[in-house]
């Protein structure tokens, strides 16, 4: 499918890194804090949407729970700052192990069933943890939800912050980029194309499905832990299924099996909400347009596209010299 | 375990299996999972308020809830629906973009206070059941479950469209092999299945009141429901309905703060087992 970096020469996809390093290396002088913060923003939500797209691009299992697992991991961090009094980055290693150990638990109720079948119940298991947060107020604050204060110090300075998450962000994108090149990921694709052929080619299909969630959910816990720093504050709708949707629809747009579409879609999607939002509360009636609109006429997403019209066109290339 | 409480858990039972039935005939036959049902269930509530208010007469606004939820799920099939026919995701994923747009649509339109659709003298008060007095509204929304269950028994197992949307959920390419238009049945269940959406919301809209969130609580039980009886199976859906309106119940007054565990526990825990749930077929 749309594995872009296998078709381009060398020194394309270096230059475009260097490209891609120097950019975000001059947006903290450039960017007032307010864009800069944004930025931090869009860097934090391509997690989330790339760890939906290891599932869903590179699976084949389209889920619906990753703001369930993304907000888990930002309730831990900011409850054990807060309650248990820990340093912050042991809080960040809680966040992302409770959203870990969350996703195997998922995983296992969840990795028998494919297709329409796991966004139903992934979409399920995700509202439990709604429900949980939601309903525990003695814990989670109910809909108040919980305030923190993990900006101290360094941490403040949104340029200092901005480059631990572009820092963090380009590490969760070369981990993924690896993990599906790898011999494991191409079983994946594998058994995206074909679950039954890969079965009787004797690989284990449950084992690589429950892993591929559990790598996703590992970073989808990622995202969240570093996003309770960002947003000092969550309440039950960090893990409502608007997040969910919202994760997922960035990997749409972006490009479903691209990873880098993600940070498109993210970026889209952030800047489209803050556009709409300063014309019109009716930011949900557009999200939902765009949504309809991309299922429509662009389910292969922005990247997707790209990478369709350029193979067509070195294809045409390669036919008529 | 009071027989109020069991009534209550009977009753919510029955809303649901109205709301559900739609849901799964919806699935089960054209494969689509309508994530819309729920903000058309929510529709079906306002229109059915806004006539009830307007014209005083309960029959009517039951009437024009159904018949205008029918009229949106034709418009929704067949304005963007029949584009991405025969593709799972997109499907699903569509609907879930069509019900964000709906809701926030029904929040302009009638705005985030809570409303409850007025009901007629009739109904209110409470009668006398055995042992305790039970409000005689809830018992109404039990009889026209039940009464949905057996005409929806009837018209499947009876009609000729019944045969056909039966044959249809087991083969489709068959039935339409044999020489019969499959996309009229198609069409006439997606309406038949908004229609019980609408029903549900009228019905609802006294029940549990209607507010800007109401959409997605209901969409989440018919959910439940739907996988825990299987796709597409009518006793499913009311042993679903029934297994879900009891747990609801019973794990509000047991567990208050996880009522959403009680019930969303044990239907993870079945599905691990039956992943198709009680009575789904694999195809």
């Amino acid at each position: 499918m749309t594995d872009g970096e296998r078709r381009h020469p060398a020194w394309v996809s270096w230059a475009s890194s260097v490209g891609v390093l120097a950019v975000l290396a001059t947006l903290p002088f450039v960017l007032k804090s307010y864009h800069l913060g944004i930025a931090t923003q869009i860097l934090i939500f391509a997690i989330l949407a790339m760890s939906i797209d290891v599932l869903a691009g590179f699976s084949g299992r389209t889920p619906l729970c990753h703001g369930a697992i993304f907000g888990t991991a930002t309730y831990f961090v900011i409850y054990s700052v807060n309650i248990w009094d820990l340093p912050l980055p042991a809080a960040l290693l809680v966040g992302v192990a409770a959203a870990t150990v969350l996703s195997a638990v998922f995983a296992i109720l969840a990795v028998r069933v494919s297709g329409v079948y796991f966004l139903l119940l992934t979409l399920a298991l995700g509202l439990v943890v709604w429900g949980v947060c939601l309903r525990w107020s003695q814990v989670t604050g109910g809909e108040n939800g919980l305030r923190g204060d993990l900006r101290r110090g360094a941490l403040a300075d949104i340029k200092v912050f901005y480059a631990i998450a572009a820092a963090t962000s380009l590490f969760a994108y070369i981990a993924m980029r690896r993990f599906v090149n790898s011999p494991f990921g191409l079983t994946l694709r594998g058994i995206r194309d074909s679950e039954s052929r890969m079965a009787s080619l004797g690989y284990n299909v449950t084992l690589h499905v429950f892993l591929a969630f559990v790598v996703s959910g590992f970073f989808a816990g990622l995202a969240g832990s570093i996003y309770a720093v960002f947003n000092n504050y969550v309440s039950p709708s960090a893990v409502a299924l608007p997040q969910s949707v919202q994760g997922l629809l960035m990997a749409i747009v972006g490009g479903i099996g691209t990873l880098v579409g993600s940070y498109v879609g993210a970026a889209l999607i952030i800047m489209l909400e803050l556009f709409v939002s300063a014309f019109t509360e009716r930011w949900q009636i557009v999200l939902g347009s765009v949504f309809v609109a991309i299922m429509l006429f662009a389910p292969e997403g922005i990247v997707g596209k790209i990478n369709q019209l350029t193979r067509r066109h070195s294809q045409s290339k390669n036919t008529n010299p | 375990m009071s027989v109020f409480q069991v009534l209550n858990g009977l009753t919510f039972a029955a809303l649901l299996f109205i709301v559900a039935s739609g849901f799964t005939l919806i699935f089960g036959l054209l494969r689509i999972v309508n994530l819309a049902h729920g903000a058309l269930y929510l529709l079906g509530g306002y229109i059915g308020l806004t006539v009830a208010t307007a014209t005083g007469s309960y029959l009517l606004s039951g009437i024009a809830a159904m018949a205008g939820i029918a009229l949106a799920g034709l418009l929704l099939d067949q304005t963007l629906l029949r584009w991405v026919k025969g593709h799972d995701l997109r499907q699903v994923l569509l609907t879930l973009g069509v019900a964000l747009v709906l809701n926030d649509l029904t929040l302009v339109i009638w705005g985030g206070d809570t409303f409850s659709v007025p009901i007629p003298s009739v109904l209110q008060g409470a009668a006398n059941v055995g042992s305790v007095f039970y409000p005689k509204f809830r018992l109404f929304v039990l009889g026209v479950g039940i009464l949905t269950f057996i005409c929806l028994w009837l018209m499947l197992n009876k009609t000729r469209l019944g045969a056909l949307i039966r044959a249809g959920v087991d083969d489709a390419e068959m039935v339409e092999a044999s020489g019969i238009n499959i996309q009229r049945v198609f069409l006439l269940t997606f309406m038949l299945g908004s229609a019980l959406a609408g029903l549900g919301g009228w019905l609802g809209g006294a029940f549990l009141t209607l507010y800007p969130s109401a959409d997605s609580e209901i969409l989440v039980f018919s959910m439940a429901v739907v996988i825990i009886g299987g796709r597409g199976s009518l006793i499913g859906a009311a042993v679903g309905s029934i297994l879900i309106g009891m747990l609801n119940t019973f794990g509000q007054v047991w567990f208050p703060e996880l009522a959403y565990f009680v019930i969303f526990g044990p239907m993870a825990l079945l599905l691990a087992f039956r992943p198709l749930g009680l009575f789904g077929r694999a195809t």
